[in-house]
C-alpha cells in the first residue's frame, strides 16, 4: 500500500483500524499488552488482599470509605466507557466529527473521575491522617488505587494528544488504529476499576 | 550495509547507524556485544567468588564485598548476559525462519534493546558510587529493605528499566510470529526455535509484570517510606518472595526454552534428519511453559506455607520433568540412525544432554518438599541450578552461536578452535559444579563468605575453583576464535551447513530486507522440501516488487536515556530533594521523545524494484 493510500485513502474500509498490516499488528500487540497489564494489576490486588487488614491499629477500610463518592466515580467511569464505544462506532462509519465529539465527552468524564479521586485522597490525608506511610494497608491502598489513577491520567493524555494531532486532517488508515487501541486501553481501565470498586470498597465496607 | 561501505563513511556514521537502527539483524549485533560484555563481567565476578572460596578462612575479599559479588554475579548473568544473548539469537534468527522482512515493531525492538542496556549500565554504575547491591539476586526482604547505602536502589532501578525492555521485546516477538509468517508457514511448520521463542515470549509477557510490581513495592519501601515489607507496621516480607518467584520460576524457563529450540534445530541439521516427534516437541514446549507458572512456591518450601501447599507445589514441580523427558528422548531419537556430523555446534549440543539431565534429576530431588528442608540454601541448590543454567543455557548459547554465526556474519567460526574451547569448558564445568552437590549435602551453606578448616570441605572447594579456571580458559579460547575468524576466515555461501529451514535460503549476512521475494513454504523444513525435489532455493510467493521498510530513529535511544537519568534522580532524592531535578529532566526527555513519536508520522520507506534488481545482479539474492 502506498503512503498516499494510507494517509488519504480513496475509500475508507469498514474496519479502518485493521486495514493495514501495521494496524493489525498494533491491534494484536495491544491485546497482548493488556494481558501483561492484567498480571500487573493481579499482583497489586494480591498484595492489597494480603495487607488490607494490616492497619497497624490505625484507620481501617470500614471507617475510611464512603460508598456514595465511590458510586458516583464508578458511574462516571462506566459511562465514559460507553461514550468511547460511541466514538468507535462513529469511527467505523467514518464520521470523524462525531468521533471527536464522543471522545471529548469521554475525556470530560475521565477528568471528573480523576478530580473525585484526587479529592478522595486529599480527604483521607487531611481528615484522617491516612497516608501512604501510615500502615501496610495505607501503602497497599494508595499503590493499587494510585496505579489505576495513573493509568487514567495516562489514558486521558493519550486520547487528547490523538484528538489534537489529527483534528485538522481527519481519519485515515494511519491514525485509525491509534484511536482504536486508545479506546481499548480506556475499556481496560474501566474493567480494572470495577474490580477495585468490588474488592477495595465494597468488600472493605462489608467484608 | 556491508562493513566496507561503513568504513568508507567513517566510524561516526557507523555509530550513528547503530544508535538509530531498527533492523533486527543489527539489533542482534547490539544484543550480542552488550550481552557478551556483561557475560565477561559476570564471569570475572564468578572467578573472584571462587578464588575467595579456594581455601578455608580465606581473606581474599572482604565479607561485604563478597555479598556484593554474589549478588551482582547472579543478577548480571541472568538479566544482563543470558537474557540479551537469547534476544540476540531471537533477533538474528526468528524473522528469517518465518520468512519475514523484519519484526512487527522495529521501533519497539530498538527501544527494548536500549532500555535493557541503560538498565544494565545503571546496575553496574553502583560499583563506582559506593557499593553494589548486596542482598542476593533474589533480593529478599527484609535483608534488602534494610541494606544500607544505595546498592539495592541500583538493583531496583536497573532491573525495572531493563525489565521494561524485555517485556516490550516479548510482545514484539509474539506479534511477529502470529502476524508476519510467510505464506504456507503454518504453526505446525514453524522451526522449533521459532516455536520456543513464541512460548518464551508468552512467558515473558505474563511473568515480568509480577517482577515489575515487586520492584515498585521495593522502590516505594526504600525510597518513599511505604511499609509493604515492614512487619512493624503490619507489612509482610513474604509478599516479595511470592512476587519474585511468580516471576522467577517462569524466568528460568524463559532462559532455557529458546535454547531447547536451538538444540532441536541443530540436532536435526547435523543428523540430516527431520526432528523426531515434531508435534510432541511442540506440545512439550507449550506444556513446560504452562506448568512453569504453577510451581513458583517450590522456592519457598521452608517458608512455612504448610504441608498441603508444599505437597501441591512439589507434585506440580515433578510433573515438569515429564515434558522435559520427552524432549530429551526426542533429541536422542533424532540423532539415532542419522548421518551425524560432529561440528562444534553439535559437540556443545551432545554435551548438553547428559549435563542438563543431571540438573533435571537434582531438580526433582529438590522438588521433594520434605527433603528440600535439608538441601535448601546449601551448595546442593547451587549445583542444581548451575547444571541447568550452564549445562543448558550456556552450552546452548555456544552451540547456537556456532550454528548461526555464519548467518549473522557470513563466516564460519573456526571449527578446530571451537572444539578446543569446548573441552576445557566442559571438563571445567563438571569439576566446578558436580562436587558442589556433595559440599551441599555435607552441610556447606550457600552465600557464606568463608568456610572453616577441618570440616572436610577443603578438597571439594579447591576442585571447584580449579574447574572454574578451566571454564575461564575455554571462554578465552572462544573469544580468540571470534577474533581469529573475523580476521582470517573466508566468506561462506548462504548455506554452509546444508540447512533445512528458511534462514539458509538467503545470503549470509542477508540483505537488510532479508527476502527479495517472500518465499512460499510447502512443508516442515521448507528449504529441505525444495532441496529434496532437486530445486536450489525457495519458490517465491510474490512477483518482484517494491518492498516497504521501516525508518531508522534516534528516539528509542533518547527515551531510554531519559529513564537512565531519571533513575539516578530517584535513587539520590532520598538524600537530597535537589536530585528530583534529574527525575524531571529525565522523565521530560522520555515523555517528550514519546510525544514526538506520537505526533510525527512515520510511514517508513520503499525499496524500489530497480534497486532490488541491481542487488540481484550483484549476487545478493543468490
Ligand atoms: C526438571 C526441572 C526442574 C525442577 C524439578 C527444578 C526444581 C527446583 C527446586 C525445587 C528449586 C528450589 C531449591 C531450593 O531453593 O531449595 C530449584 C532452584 C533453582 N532452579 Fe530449578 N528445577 C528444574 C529446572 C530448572 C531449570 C531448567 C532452570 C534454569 C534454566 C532452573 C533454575 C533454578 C534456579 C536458578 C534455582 C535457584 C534459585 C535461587 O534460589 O537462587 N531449574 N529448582
Ligand atoms: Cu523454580
Amino acid at each position: 500500500m502506498s503512503h498516499d493510500d494510507v494517509l488519504n485513502p480513496k475509500q475508507m474500509p469498514h474496519d479502518p483500524e485493521k486495514a493495514t498490516l501495521e494496524g493489525k499488528n498494533k491491534f494484536l500487540a495491544f491485546w497482548f499488552f493488556l494481558g501483561g497489564e492484567t498480571v500487573l494489576f493481579a499482583s497489586l490486588f494480591g498484595t492489597y488482599l494480603a495487607l488490607n487488614r494490616s492497619t497497624a491499629g490505625e484507620n481501617t477500610p470500614e471507617n475510611l470509605f464512603g460508598l456514595e463518592l465511590v458510586f458516583i466515580m464508578t458511574m462516571l467511569l462506566l459511562t465514559s466507557s460507553l461514550t468511547s464505544v460511541y466514538a468507535m462506532y462513529h469511527m467505523k462509519n467514518h464520521d470523524f466529527k462525531k468521533m471527536q465529539l464522543w471522545l471529548g465527552i469521554t475525556v470530560a468524564l475521565g477528568l471528573a473521575f480523576l478530580g473525585f479521586e484526587i479529592y478522595e485522597f486529599v480527604h483521607y490525608i487531611h481528615e484522617y491522617e491516612f497516608t501512604f506511610r501510615s500502615s501496610a494497608f495505607g501503602s497497599a491502598f494508595y499503590t493499587l488505587v494510585g496505579f489505576h489513577g495513573g493509568h487514567v491520567l495516562f489514558g486521558l493524555c493519550w486520547i487528547v494528544t490523538l484528538m489534537i494531532r489529527n483534528s485538522k486532517r481527519g481519519l485515515n488508515l494511519y491514525n485509525a488504529p491509534k484511536f482504536y487501541i486508545a479506546s481499548l486501553y480506556w475499556h481496560f481501565i474501566d474493567v480494572v476499576w470495577v474490580f477495585i470498586f468490588t474488592v477495595v470498597y465494597l468488600m472493605g465496607k462489608v467484608g | 550495509m556491508s562493513t566496507a561501505l561503513a568504513q568508507n563513511r567513517g566510524l561516526g556514521a557507523m555509530i550513528w547507524d547503530y544508535l538509530t537502527t531498527v533492523d533486527h539483524k543489527k539489533i542482534a549485533h547490539l544484543y550480542l556485544v552488550a550481552g557478551g560484555f556483561f557475560f565477561l563481567i559476570g564471569g570475572l565476578e564468578a572467578m573472584l567468588i571462587r578464588i575467595q572460596l579456594m581455601k578455608p578462612d580465606n581473606d581474599f575479599i572482604s565479607a561485604g564485598l563478597y555479598n556484593e559479588m554474589i549478588t551482582m554475579h547472579g543478577t548480571t548473568m541472568i538479566f544482563l548476559a543470558a537474557m540479551p544473548l537469547i534476544f540476540a539469537l531471537m533477533n538474528a534468527v526468528v524473522p528469517l525462519q518465518i520468512g519475514a522482512r523484519d519484526v512487527a515493531f522495529p521501533f519497539l525492538n530498538s527501544l527494548g534493546f536500549w532500555l535493557f542496556l541503560f538498565g544494565g549500565v545503571i546496575l553496574n554504575v553502583s560499583w563506582f558510587t559506593g557499593g553494589a547491591p548486596d542482598a542476593g539476586w533474589t533480593n529478599y526482604a527484609p535483608l534488602s529493605t534494610v541494606s544500607p547505602g544505595h546498592g539495592v536502589d541500583y538493583y531496583v532501578m536497573g532491573l525495572q528499566i531493563s525489565g521494561a525492555g524485555t517485556l516490550i521485546g516479548g510482545i514484539n516477538f509474539l506479534v511477529t510470529i502470529v502476524n508476519m509468517r510467510a505464506p504456507g508457514m503454518t504453526y505446525m511448520r514453524m522451526p522449533l526455535f521459532t516455536w520456543a521463542v513464541f512460548v518464551t515470549s508468552a512467558l515473558i509477557l505474563f511473568a515480568f509484570p509480577a517482577l515489575t510490581v515487586g520492584l515498585f513495592l521495593m522502590m516505594f519501601d526504600r525510597m518513599f517510606g511505604s511499609v509493604f515489607f515492614d512487619t512493624a507496621a503490619g507489612g509482610n516480607a513474604i509478599i516479595w518472595e511470592h512476587l519474585f518467584w511468580i516471576f522467577g520460576h517462569p524466568e528460568v524457563y524463559i532462559l532455557i526454552l529458546p535454547l531447547f529450540g536451538a538444540f532441536s534445530d541443530i540436532f536435526s541439521t547435523f543428523s540430516k534428519k527431520r526432528l523426531f516427534g515434531y508435534s510432541a516437541m511442540v506440545f512439550a514446549t507449550v506444556l513446560i511453559g504452562f506448568l512453569g507458572f504453577m510451581v513458583w512456591a517450590h522456592h519457598m518450601f521452608t517458608v512455612g506455607m504448610g504441608p498441603i501447599a508444599n505437597s501441591i507445589f512439589a507434585v506440580a514441580t515433578m510433573a515438569i520433568a515429564v515434558p522435559t523427558g520427552i524432549k530429551i528422548f526426542n533429541w536422542m531419537f533424532t540423532m539415532w540412525g542419522g548421518n551425524i556430523k560432529m561440528t562444534a555446534a553439535m559437540l556443545w549440543s551432545v554435551a548438553f544432554i547428559p549435563s542438563f539431565t543431571i540438573g533435571g534429576m537434582t531438580g526433582v530431588m529438590l522438588a521433594a518438599a520434605a527433603a528440600d528442608y535439608q538441601y535448601h540454601d546449601t551448595y546442593f541448590v547451587v549445583g542444581h541450578f548451575h547444571y541447568v543454567i550452564v549445562g543448558g543455557v550456556v552450552f546452548g548459547l555456544f552451540a547456537a552461536l556456532h550454528y548461526w554465526w555464519p548467518k549473522m556474519f557470513g563466516k564460519v567460526l573456526n571449527e578446530k578452535l571451537g572444539k578446543l574451547a569446548f573441552w576445557p569448558f566442559f571438563i571445567g564445568f563438571h569439576l566446578t559444579f558436580f562436587i558442589q552437590h556433595f559440599l551441599g549435602l555435607m552441610g556447606m551453606p550457600r552465600r557464606y563468605w568463608v568456610f572453616l578448616e577441618g570440616q572436610g570441605l577443603e578438597a571439594g572447594n579447591l576442585i571447584s575453583t580449579i574447574g572454574a579456571f578451566l571454564m575461564a580458559i575455554g571462554t578465552v579460547i572462544f573469544l580468540v576464535n571470534v577474533v581469529y575468524t573475523s580476521v582470517k576466515a573466508k566468506k561462506v555461501s548462504g548455506d554452509p551447513w546444508d540447512g533445512r529451514t528458511l534462514e539458509w535460503s538467503i545470503p549470509s549476512p542477508p540483505p537488510h530486507y532479508n527476502f527479495t521475494q517472500t518465499p512460499l513454504v510447502r512443508g516442515l523444513d521448507p528449504l529441505w522440501v525444495e532441496k529434496s525435489e532437486g530445486k536450489k532455493g525457495m519458490t517465491p510467493a510474490e512477483p518482484l516488487g517494491d518492498i516497504h521498510m521501516p525508518n531508522a530513529s534516534i528516539l528509542p535511544f533518547l527515551i531510554s536515556l531519559g529513564l537512565f537519568i531519571a533513575g539516578f534522580g530517584f535513587i539520590y532524592q532520598v538524600d537530597n530533594k535537589a536530585w528530583l531535578i534529574l527525575v524531571f529532566l529525565g522523565m521530560g526527555l522520555t515523555l517528550g521523545s514519546m510525544l514526538t513519536r506520537s505526533l510525527k508520522d512515520d510511514l517508513g520507506h520503499h525499496i524500489h524494484k530497480e534497486e532490488l534488481e541491481k542487488d540481484l545482479e550483484k549476487g545478493a539474492g543468490e
